[in-house]
């Protein structure tokens, strides 16, 4: 079975549980997550998650059906075939002395990062772009030393207007292109 | 004008039309049973272990198709009430669960008899509400008899701490509920039916499968006019029995681990199945992958996400069985399938259901069909789990619409007493019979003592074989009959009938039988009959574990080729 890597995204109210709730059906029908990121949307009471999965369209499919029925979840879509933005935030700690940290900074700069942090042995570089451009970047900081590296996850969004997930109304071509699938 | 929160919750109770409460009270729920008495059209019925309550409510609930309610205190009562809640879930049971928790200050300290109810709960509710503002708790009352009646039913908890039972608010309960996230899609999409229309009416081998659904969108009409219209022969999944007359000429039983052997065969040979209101699960369907080998299936279900989660579908329906067969009858085109349908009958002449040896013993098959008999087909049965619920089902024919009650998803021992009381509550003018096995009864037999105090009219047949009987069958089928842990030394069930106050004969001859169940059915209360069947009997034919439906074993040694 050939699997891909899916992006959901989901707009859930900003209720305590809700990460619970949809952590608890991953667990529990054995979906494996590769990333899911929870922040604030522009609608009062209401989240926008990002939620990265390797797995086959059908196995997603249901992974997406199945979030659909948790009541705090207002509306899931798989945007993976949509063209989009993604983008990742890192933070990377890069041993550094003297002597290596011009060629440091001269990496971040063609990777259009940020040395956030200057220590004596060791500086901080925060990336934003998609998962490759942040690997890239870790593979060639790897010589320095790698000390501690964070990510966000993938966050997403389709591009132009109106966007997957407008609240409200679902349009009668969503429902139809629902019941389809 | 202000109300407490216990008052709140009754007034919302009484609102949803609730008639009966299933509960057991104890220390953190003790303001809202102080406050029962004023609302004297709130039944309360006393059951003895909350696991009763949670059955009781779920039996109510298939019984009536309204919203059945138990109640229990926090911490153990919570715990209690699971095994039921979940089997309410997996049986899309319109029930709603009310527990209370330790006051609001003491949650999350391991407080005394607290328990995360909720997040226990999670996987085995619809959803479920933890109640920290008074204010809010009519519209969690509103939203969750919502939740637990629309869509596809199930159940949701309500927990809610002691002292919101005490603390006052302003009681409005709202007109309507505001769940953006949850419209279910009733109406099928017509382009989907159309497709399903135009392979209905070009198969020529199509079968339909029913499901629960059916009964619990009351499409029996429906159902009805699509089979007799195209000549489509029916078969049900277990919870789908009596959602089409058994004794139709186009019935062909239940299909599935022990359906009948033209159940099987036709889903085998089928050019087309019409799957309605059911969700492929794997006693029905058995190795999936050889799962009707020459069909197209149309599936039609009120759940978007049963599509495609078991089996491969051609057209998929999601919406309300009734108003998606009423919009499908209306292009179907009258035919009839003759050849197909000889097929069948001549299959269903060859094959027929497990006979009744003619030996010494008690056949128990032979106990089933003389309660079929006797009762006319009129009872609601109610069946515990393993032999004596697949001889139920075959059995007895059910023609009477919603007239079987089982456990089917959950497969939970002990549902059968507390829910044919529940049942008997809620349908107090019909006959129910609680058909047990030996073990299963005794996982709730404390539930006698709440069907004597609160006069339930229950009639109770024991199908005692001294074993815990199918798991007995798998040892001497796939074991080599080691019998490890199934023999059972059982009570004497009269006696222990007889000391709750409840009449009671045992039966070992099948002369006796009979006359048993005349007299049972004569008494105006409660009444048991101890079966003392045949202990090795077996239940055929049988689909082995792992196997297609086609390789199904009618007896053992004689095997039926297709």
């Amino acid at each position: 079975m050939t699997t891909t890597k899916h992006t959901l995204v989901a707009l859930v109210e900003d209720k305590p549980g809700v990460l619970t709730r949809m952590a608890s059906l991953f667990r529990r029908r054995g979906f494996n997550i590769e990333s899911i990121v929870v922040g604030r949307s522009e609608l009062p009471h209401l989240a926008r998650m990002t939620i990265v999965i390797d797995g086959s369209t059908t196995m997603v499919e249901q992974v997406r059906k199945q979030l659909d029925k948790i009541i705090n979840v207002v509306k899931v879509s798989d945007i993976t075939a949509d063209d989009t933005v993604a983008r990742e935030l890192a933070l990377i700690k890069v041993g550094a002395t003297a002597s290596t940290r011009s060629e440091i900074i001269q990496i971040v700069d063609v990777f259009r990062a940020n040395i956030v942090d200057v220590a004596s042995d060791s500086v901080i570089i925060e990336v934003t772009g998609d998962e490759e451009k942040i690997n890239s970047l870790f593979n060639l900081l790897r010589g320095f030393g790698i000390k501690e590296m964070t990510r966000t996850g993938r966050i997403a969004m389709t591009r132009g207007s109106p966007g997957r997930l407008p609240v409200g109304k679902r349009s009668s071509k969503a429902q139809a292109k629902r019941q389809k699938t | 004008m202000k109300m407490t929160g216990a008052q709140i919750l009754c007034e919302s109770l009484v609102k949803e039309g609730v008639e009966v409460i299933f509960g057991l009270p104890g220390g953190a729920v003790i303001p809202l049973y102080d406050t029962l008495p004023q609302y004297p059209q709130l039944r309360h019925i006393l059951v003895r272990h909350e696991q009763g309550a949670a059955h009781a409510a779920d039996g109510y609930a298939r019984a009536t198709g309204k919203v059945g309610v138990c109640m229990a205190t926090s911490g153990p009562g919570a715990t209690n009430l699971v095994t039921g809640i979940a089997n309410a879930h997996l049986d899309s049971v319109p029930v709603v669960a009310i527990t209370g928790q330790v006051v609001r200050s003491l949650i999350g300290k391991d407080a005394f008899q607290e328990v995360d109810i909720t997040g226990i709960t999670l996987p085995i509710t619809k959803h479920n509400y933890l109640v920290l503002e008074v204010g809010s708790l009519a519209k969690v009352v509103k939203e969750a008899f919502y939740l637990a009646r629309n869509g596809r039913p199930s159940p949701v908890l309500i927990d809610i701490p002691r002292d919101v039972f005490i603390e006052q608010a302003e009681f409005h309960y709202p007109s309507k509920v505001d769940l953006p996230s949850s419209k279910p899609t009733l109406q099928g999409h017509p382009t989907q039916i159309k497709k399903a229309a135009k392979l209905i009416n070009e198969a020529q081998r199509p079968l339909i499968i029913a499901g629960r659904g059916v009964i619990i969108s009351g499409a029996y009409a429906e159902l009805k006019q699509l089979a007799e219209t195209a000549q489509i022969p029916v078969v049900t999944t277990l919870l789908g029995i009596s959602c089409f007359p058994e004794s139709h000429i186009l019935s062909f039983g239940m299909l599935g681990m022990h359906g009948t052997a033209y159940a099987n065969m036709a889903v085998e040979a089928a050019d087309l199945i019409i799957a309605v209101g059911m969700r492929f699960g794997d006693r029905a369907t058995c190795k999936v992958s050889a799962f009707a080998p020459h069909a197209s299936i149309v599936h039609i279900d009120i759940d978007p996400a049963e599509i495609g989660k078991n089996m491969r579908v051609d057209v998929p329906i999601v919406g309300d069985v009734k108003l998606v067969l009423n919009a499908l009858n209306k292009l179907i085109i009258s035919t009839e399938h003759i050849d197909w349908f000889q097929q069948l009958d001549d299959w269903r002449k060859e094959h027929p259901l497990t006979f009744v040896r003619d030996s010494e013993g008690l056949p128990p098959q032979f106990v089933i069909r003389k309660i079929y008999e006797v009762t006319q087909g009129e009872a609601i049965i109610v069946t515990g789990v393993g032999q004596n619920q697949m001889w139920a089902a075959q059995h007895y024919w059910y023609n009477k619409p919603n007239s079987l009650i089982s456990s089917g998803g959950l497969g939970a021992m002990g549902f059968e007493l507390p829910a044919a009381m529940g049942a008997k509550i809620g349908c107090p003018d019909n006959i129910v019979w609680c058909i047990a096995g030996d073990g299963g009864f005794q996982m709730t037999i404390q539930e006698l003592a709440t069907i004597v105090q609160e006069k339930v009219a229950v009639k109770i047949a024991i199908i005692n074989n001294g074993y815990l009987g199918m798991v007995r069958q798998w040892q001497q089928l796939f074991y080599k009959r080691r019998y490890v842990a199934t023999p059972l030394a059982g009570p004497d069930f009269v006696k222990v009938a007889e000391a709750y106050g409840i009449p009671g004969l045992r039966v070992k001859r099948k002369e006796e039988v009979v006359s048993a169940i005349e007299q049972a059915m004569e008494e105006q209360g409660p009444f048991l009959i101890d079966f003392m069947v045949e202990p090795e009997e077996n239940v055929y034919p049988m689909v082995p574990p792992g196997a297609a439906l086609a390789e199904i074993i009618e007896e053992p040694g004689k095997e039926v080729a297709v």
